[in-house]
């Protein structure tokens, strides 16, 4: 019987599996996981052009350079010249630049809005399910309702609130979306602890509440909520763009982001698809990476997939 | 099983409630409060006041959220600041369009989504399994609009296949039925209307079904392999029974269970997509009204369309609990 590329993986996986903890054993299996390894790598040379995106790039995100404007105009937009790789964008910007430094942007707006919604929604999560209760069903009702809205529409009408459009309304219009999905999660995986054995014991051993909340119930509840994390850095990007596209994005001309750039130059698709092309490939390429993260993550913390 | 649907109807009214609270607060977070924002470019001191008085502004908080409770279940959305008509009724004009594009889409998603998450599922690790979730993957990856846009370079301005955006050809008279452009070519034996409507919606449903799509054969291949996996089916194998039995009597009926309840979150995310997809396109209907409202800060519709939409999204998982209940009888025991 041949082997399929899936029975491979699993085996290159589960080959160093023993008695060791559920985290250390998921960090293992995660090493050695092609599909984990693949989004590792786009990730991390995501993180890295993002952290030296200011040395890596040649010039300013909002720099204009006469020589590149005086060919500008409708139906021609230059392409790479002697000193701009990329060739220039709609407004005569440096296009290599900004795609660099709009890595910082993207990182920085995906990371944010989830780290929001991750803070309140554990918050929210912890609450309803160490207490549970009405104040369970109260704030579990609050999140269906909030689940009840459509993601995007829900981002749409948050971001809609603000006078004008910017960075920090993009940010906590993606967060509010991922709220209501980390606290019920959470709050499941809390109840699951309420009865289980260690929880039973360290009561009975007199550890005070907070204490049995925080360090015996917490830390045992959170693996699927930062699978769901990784997972929602991916969307949290996505939604960024689709704001973008929406005009609700970020206004700062002074800042350079891949949704943005991806949303304006949809314009100039016929022009100069590249100008659309380049930033749609780094916005797919960096979903693609916290997925394909956040998926193996999720198969390397499933205690059943130990052998 | 009537207590069944009772007690999920029952459960509906404290979520569409909170719902209201949570639109009615939004109202009040606008900037400049309800009237100025309602009455955009409109809005002078008087005019600000006199809404204020027309709205009951100036009455206790309660009172106000009785008032808005009560206009809301009368259908009274208020006036649209882009076109002075009435909210309601702007929707009602555009919902067709929606409706047709959503119903395209979903079956796109739901005809191609199944058999390729069972056939995924059927060789699993295999290259076509292989393939499939990698399409999958970089499939919900892709920006909506950037796709839409795609398409609509390569084959409506490159190859002229189908038509750019609208939804129907200048020099058309089709007649107006449902409002499903296809469907009433149909229905009237207008052939070349309904050819022509459908040339519009290929795109714009290829589109939108995207991310649906990618959902459905993940869950379908999911499913199948945690049903092909249980003892039920080992045993109907072992009885004997011809594979092509087992398949379709044992495996699928099962494993579409989990498929059906998905089937019916995709709706939230048709809702969202056919923002983006509509925009694109040019399409004219619900998403196309969103779009607009939020240019030009109309806030009447986006009210209107934010509890309509959360409230369509409530109902279909209603319906699709309830069907549910109905396939399979263990959902109504729990």
């Amino acid at each position: 019987m041949t082997t399929t590329w899936a029975q491979r993986r699993k085996d290159r996986i589960d080959d160093l599996a023993g008695g060791r903890s559920l985290t250390s054993e998921a960090l293992r299996r995660l090493r050695r996981d092609p599909v984990a390894l693949t989004g590792g790598v786009i990730i991390g040379l995501f993180v890295l052009v993002a952290a030296f995106a200011p040395l890596l790039a040649p010039h300013g995100p909002a720099e204009t350079f006469p020589q590149l404007q005086q060919d500008l105009r409708p139906g021609n937009i230059p392409g790479p010249t002697a000193g701009f790789p990329l060739g220039s964008d709609q407004l005569g910007r440096d296009f290599l630049s900004r795609m660099i430094l709009a890595s910082q942007q993207t990182l920085l707006v995906g990371v944010l809005a989830t780290l929001i919604g991750l803070a309140v929604g554990i918050v929210i999560g912890t609450v309803a399910g160490a207490f549970g209760g009405w104040v369970d069903t109260l704030l579990m009702r609050i999140t269906d309702v909030l689940l009840a809205i459509p993601s995007l529409l829900l981002a749409i009408s948050v971001a809609a609130l603000a006078a004008s459009p910017s960075q920090t309304t993009v940010i906590i219009a993606v967060a509010i979306v991922g709220v209501p999905i980390f606290a019920r999660l959470l709050r499941g995986s809390m109840l699951a602890q309420r009865n289980s054995d260690h929880v039973v014991a360290a009561t009975a051993l007199g550890v005070k509440r907070p204490a049995v909340v925080l360090r015996h119930m917490l830390p045992n509840a959170i693996g699927p909520v930062i699978v769901q994390a990784t997972l929602t850095l991916a969307t949290a990007i996505l939604d960024a763009a689709a704001l973008s596209f929406l005009g609700l994005g970020d206004a700062d001309p002074g800042r350079a982001e891949w949704g943005l750039m991806l949303a304006q130059a949809q314009t100039y698709l016929d022009v100069r698809p590249a100008l659309a092309f380049l930033p749609a490939f780094a916005i797919i390429a960096v979903a693609l990476g916290f997925t394909l993260l956040g998926e193996s993550l999720r198969e390397a913390l499933d205690p059943k997939g130990r052998r | 099983m009537l207590r069944f649907v009772l007690r999920r109807l029952l459960q509906v009214i404290p979520t569409l409630l909170l719902l209201s609270l949570l639109v009615f607060a939004w109202l009040r977070a606008l900037p400049g409060g309800p009237a100025s924002a309602f009455l955009g470019d409109r809005a002078t001191p008087e005019a600000i006041a006199a809404l204020n008085r027309q709205l009951g502004l100036d009455q206790p908080i309660f009172i106000q959220y009785g008032q808005f409770l009560g206009r809301i279940l009368s259908g009274d959305f208020g006036a649209s600041t882009i076109t002075g008509q009435p909210v309601l009724a702007e929707i009602g004009r555009a919902l067709p369009a929606t409706v047709e594009l959503s119903l395209a889409a979903l079956l796109i998603a739901v005809l191609l989504g199944i058999p390729l998450g069972y056939l995924a599922a059927s060789r699993r690790g295999g290259p076509l399994d292989v393939s499939t979730i990698m399409g999958t993957l970089v499939g919900v990856a892709v920006p909506v609009f950037f796709l839409g846009y795609l398409l609509k370079a390569f084959f409506a301005v490159q190859l002229r296949w189908f038509p750019p955006s609208g939804r129907q050809a200048v020099g058309i008279d089709a007649t107006d039925v449902t409002g499903l452009a296809v469907l009433d070519g149909l229905l009237t034996r207008e052939w070349d209307a309904s050819w022509d409507a459908l040339l519009h919606l290929v795109l714009p449903a290829v589109t939108l079904a995207t991310i649906p799509l990618a959902v459905i054969v993940r869950i379908t291949r999911a499913s199948v392999l945690d049903v092909m996996g249980s003892d039920f089916v080992r045993t109907a194998n072992s009885k004997g029974l011809a594979p092509g039995t087992v398949r379709g009597r044992h495996v699928l009926r099962n494993a579409l269970l989990p498929v059906s309840t998905t089937i019916g979150l995709q709706v939230g995310l048709l809702l969202a997509g056919a923002v983006l997809t509509e925009k694109v396109f040019v399409w004219g209907g619900i998403g196309t009204l969103l779009a607009d409202a939020i240019t030009l800060k109309d806030y009447p519709r986006l009210q209107a369309l934010l509890l309509l939409g959360a409230l369509v999204y409530v109902l279909v998982n209603l319906l699709v609990d309830l069907s549910y209940a109905i396939i399979d009888p263990r959902v109504r025991l729990t």
